[in-house]
């Protein structure tokens, strides 16, 4: 393993910070059909709630220009299935641990599943999904105020004993700062950063909503300048860290994100578009760092403050 | 086996109003089941396309699509010698190994080419062959004589009467009593809908989302059955009308 590839996330080395995002890459394994999966830093699994799911009606995919509209809505088999079979089955292919994304509508939902994760082997952070676009009640509602992130964050915190909690947060709000230094004020142990943007399309001949709920959460690499911008001032304001999301597509981005103030990224649309991405991304670093005269990953982070 | 695979252009030729035929130069060991589809990759658009499989040999690969927006109109545009990116392996298809029946094969616009490859399948295997076409009017006809070739007694029907009886797939079962002879069909929703409703036979029936990713791991294009959830891009698009649950709400 390529060591200067190797990120430190609190306590949990990476072998790289590549994380593909969750939502994006189910529970794995339909990527082992691409490649051997093991050459991940982690996986963000997909979102999980108390009760199965299936999730919104369709259409629920629309293009736009350098990205798409999802509104899948948390479809999930719910938590028990997800940690009695979906982990279970991951478990058998992918040899370190997750990031388990969870989320729900109720505070007392959020902690059920908190609760549960934090028993898990396999589980290395708990990421609480606090900025769901696609959900009515709940999901992106406590991500949207700091009251309700504080918490959110602060009984999560209270049940989980042994991993890390980290929150991710949403883009749709008008001080992102404000949300991340409350998580961290009620002890979140880091921000991932950032989900989609709330986005429409119209078809062009009816001129009606593409997507069956009208609107959507809009990724893809037309939004990684508002991600690098909003982790670069959460990166000034907090002091955990942080994982970026949003937009990242190639090698090039994952220098550009660290600078900006992550530890780690996560992959998400572009692993749809390019199951193959975020190999391509983890061979190409070491290249890319050389050109860039770049020794180890971990130095750059945050290196735009510096 | 999923893997992206550059195939080159040997023809891209317009068979009908909006309908092209791309035959393609490349691995084909990959195809399972006729119904399967590839996802392509269209320059300067985001998402790759969803089309399925027409036809294949040992080095060829056909594919049949209808020019309905900017993806395949990129396609219609690429000459011979250019090279074509698909993502391929991808759906279930019609699993002509558990028939053992005559069949109906029901096919509606551009949901016909598919079953140019399972007829053939069907037929090769010694199974009596109905097959069923049909189109909005003359000028969106394709392939009749394609499917007359293969040996299969061959019925079309125009909305418009033009050619053939006129009225839909569902009027022609009605009229050559074919309403209760195991089917095979691919089309539009409401003629999946009329071919379901108007046999009393089960049947394979192949359906049509929008898709994220195209192999099964972003949910977008999902739907309820009654065997639960399935993802229209892996578990199908190919349903055994058994599990199909019209009413998804």
């Amino acid at each position: 393993m390529e060591q200067r590839l190797a990120v430190q996330l609190g306590d949990w080395q990476l072998d790289n910070p590549i994380i593909p995002a969750s939502g994006t890459f189910g529970f794995g394994y339909e990527f082992q059909e691409f490649y051997d999966i093991n050459i991940l830093g982690s996986i963000a699994t997909k979102g999980t709630t108390l009760e199965p799911r299936f999730g919104n009606p369709t259409p629920r995919i629309a293009e736009c220009t350098n990205g798409m509209i999802n509104s899948v809505g948390l479809q999930n088999p719910g938590l028990d299935k997800v940690v009695t079979e979906e982990f279970a089955k991951l478990q058998k292919i992918f040899h370190k641990k997750v990031v388990a994304n969870i989320s729900g509508f109720s505070i007392e939902e959020y902690v059920a599943c908190a609760k549960r994760m934090d028993e898990q082997d396999i589980v290395g952070i708990i990421e609480v999904n606090i900025s769901c676009p696609n959900v009515k009640h709940g999901g992106m509602s406590f991500g949207t105020d700091p009251k309700a992130a504080y918490e959110v964050t602060k009984a999560v915190k209270e049940v989980v004993k042994h991993k890390p909690v980290y929150i991710k947060l949403s883009p749709n709000v008008t001080d992102i700062v404000a949300i991340a230094k409350a998580c961290e004020e009620a002890g979140a142990d880091g921000i991932s950063m950032i989900n989609t943007l709330l986005g429409s399309r119209f078809d062009l001949k009816t001129g009606k909503p593409i997507i069956h709920n009208i609107m959507g959460g809009f990724s893809g690499p037309a939004i990684l300048p508002v991600a690098l911008r909003m982790v670069y001032q959460v990166f000034e304001a907090v002091q955990i860290p942080i994982i970026g999301i949003g937009g990242i597509s190639k090698a090039e981005d994952v220098i550009e994100m660290m600078s900006a103030g992550a530890t780690a990224v996560q992959i998400g649309a572009e692993n749809c578009r390019n199951p193959y991405v975020c190999k391509e991304i983890i061979e190409r670093l070491p290249q890319l760092m050389d050109e860039l005269h770049i020794d180890r990953l971990q130095d750059i982070i945050g290196r735009a403050h510096r | 086996m999923k893997s992206i695979i550059k195939y080159e252009i040997l023809k891209n030729d317009k068979l009908a109003k909006d309908i092209y035929r791309m035959v393609l130069k490349g691995d084909t060991s990959w195809i399972e089941h006729p119904g399967q589809f590839v996802n392509v990759t269209i320059e300067h658009a985001y998402l790759k396309r969803p089309i399925s499989i027409c036809d294949w040999s040992d080095e060829t690969l056909t594919l049949i699509y209808k020019v309905v927006g900017f993806g395949t109109l990129q396609m219609s545009q690429k000459q011979p010698h250019e090279m074509l990116e698909c993502l391929v392996g991808l759906g279930n298809g019609y699993d002509v190994a558990s028939i053992n029946e005559p069949v109906l094969v029901v096919g509606g616009g551009v949901g016909i080419p598919p079953l140019y490859g399972l007829t053939k399948q069907l037929l090769q295997k010694g199974l009596k062959v109905d097959v069923i076409l049909g189109y909005n009017t003359k000028e969106d006809m394709f392939y009749v004589e394609e499917f007359e070739q293969l040996g299969a007694t061959v019925h079309v029907c125009t909305v418009d009467g033009c050619v053939g009886t006129q009225g839909f797939v569902s009027d022609v079962m009605k009229e050559k009593q074919l309403t209760d002879r195991f089917y095979c069909t691919c089309g539009p929703l409401p003629m999946l809908k009329a071919v379901y409703d108007t046999s009393s036979a089960q049947g394979l029936l192949s359906f049509e989302e929008r898709m994220g990713c195209g192999f099964g791991a972003c949910m977008g294009c999902s739907c309820k059955t009654i065997t639960g959830y399935k993802r229209i891009c892996k578990e199908g698009p190919v349903m055994k009308s058994e599990d199909i649950l019209w009413n998804k709400d």
